[in-house]
């Protein structure tokens, strides 16, 4: 299972900073409640849920958009493997 | 803050040479500025009449020069003796690599005289050695690329048998170039052996991300202090000219692993790649602060004061943490100076 790097650090603004290798990005603002939502540790499947309740958004549409911005995250070593 | 009470340390500092591939001086001498446990007079010990520093007065009290390190450790240790008996020194922090053997040497002579460092012991000088890293790293189980010394331009012909390209061909001091070709091996060979003379270091390149540490150690294994880095901007001549503190683990601990196994006495700094694997190498050990030295103050560890405090045998307490996520930002400063300074430093060589 992936979550974030619980050392991440994001604003409201959707500056996202890893303390670890000192790499930032920006984010909009449905990737700063995204990664909101996983420092809460909720899962991919409620975050999903999440967005179909607040966007007009088709659940295909959303689901491949999400699994996207997490290979994203991942690619930019913001996710970890929790066992 | 108490301050009438504190002892006042003459302390003299070199590396004033605030350019665009800058020594350590002037962020030490900062650090120093800002130390709460002593107040200090600084006297800048300079080897170029151009170096930026002599001509910062709000920082540097005044200024003498000292001969190049190839004139070897007697006519440094006298010129010394004539700036201690104008400035009573407590403490000397040397920082360029090609004056520290120098200042090694004489080590046990200045302490005789009143005068304290806190340098690497020989050994650890000598076996940090670019040229010595591959056995360093064998000898400590720290990763470090593979290389091999070159004396020979012959060599370069036969790298690609023991080497894939690229390669980095680094001189024994300074510099470091990468080749993609055996060609460009050849050339790049021929210009560090002009600049910094024999041997010249061919190492792996490995690909990854760089960062950079700081740290002190005391010279019996333990980490008084230790700052992480990450630079942002990068000149020409491959120096941070903006960084970022960071915290990754696993580079505090290769530190404290070098510290430990060494008993490494003094600054230093590690320069370290890490590749896709996530695998740390260690490229560089350098036996001093670095020139960011005041990104390490400025996130709460103040690496020259403590090294100050150890030098004179002062118990220093270990820091624990920083803060992560600041970030230095160099910039140039034009500064309009009297040709009658730029005379006296010239002709007298003091200021």
């Amino acid at each position: 299972m992936m979550i974030i790097n619980r050392n991440i650090a994001i604003s409201e603004t959707g500056f996202v900073f890893n303390p670890i290798n000192g790499e930032s990005f920006s984010v909009n603002p449905i990737g700063y409640e995204v990664i909101s939502l996983m420092k809460e540790n909720k899962q991919a499947d409620e975050i999903m849920q999440y967005l179909l309740a607040n966007y007009q958004v088709e659940p295909e549409t959303c689901r491949k958009d999400l699994e996207d911005f997490m290979g994203m995250l991942k690619h930019h070593l913001l996710l970890e493997d929790k066992e | 803050m108490k301050t009438k009470n504190k002892r006042k340390l003459t302390i003299g500092v070199t590396g004033l040479n605030a350019i665009d591939s800058p020594g350590p001086g002037i962020a030490v001498i900062r650090g120093l500025r800002e130390a709460t446990s002593f107040k200090t007079r600084i006297i800048g010990l300079s080897y170029e009449s151009l170096e930026p520093g002599i001509y910062m007065h709000d920082l540097v009290d005044r200024i003498f020069q000292i001969p190049y390190p190839t004139a070897g450790t007697e006519p440094l240790l006298s010129r010394l003796e004539y700036i201690h008996e104008q400035e009573p020194l407590n403490v000397i922090i040397p920082n360029f690599d090609a004056e520290l053997f120098s200042f090694i040497k004489l080590e046990p002579r200045l302490k005789q005289m009143g005068i304290s460092l806190f340098l690497p012991t020989l050994k650890q000088f000598e076996e940090r050695h670019k040229a010595n890293l591959l056995d360093f790293g064998k000898k400590y189980h720290i990763r470090v690329p593979f290389s091999k010394i070159i004396y020979d331009p012959g060599e370069v012909q036969r790298l690609d048998k023991e080497f894939s390209f690229p390669v980095v061909v680094k001189g024994k001091f300074y510099d470091a170039t990468i080749a993609a070709t055996p060609e460009q091996a050849r050339t790049c060979f021929n210009k560090t052996a002009a600049k910094w003379g024999l041997p010249v270091i061919i190492q792996e390149f490995v690909d990854g991300t760089e960062f950079n540490i700081t740290g002190l150690g005391d010279g019996k294994g333990k980490m008084i202090a230790g700052v992480a880095m990450r630079k942002q901007y990068i000149t020409d001549k491959g120096k941070a000219w903006g960084g970022i503190s960071i915290q990754d683990p696993k580079i505090l601990a290769l530190a404290e692993k070098f510290i430990r196994a060494t008993r490494w006495r003094g600054g230093f700094e590690l320069e370290l790649m890490k590749d896709k694997n996530n695998e740390l190498y260690l490229l560089e050990i350098n036996p001093r602060m670095p020139a960011w030295i005041y990104l390490a103050v400025g996130v709460g560890q103040n690496i020259p004061e403590a090294l100050v405090n150890l030098a004179l045998g002062q118990p220093v307490e270990p820091y624990k943490d920083y803060e992560v996520g600041k970030m230095f930002i160099r910039y140039s400063w034009d500064m309009i100076v009297d040709r009658e300074e730029y005379e006296k430093i010239s002709v007298m060589g003091e200021l």
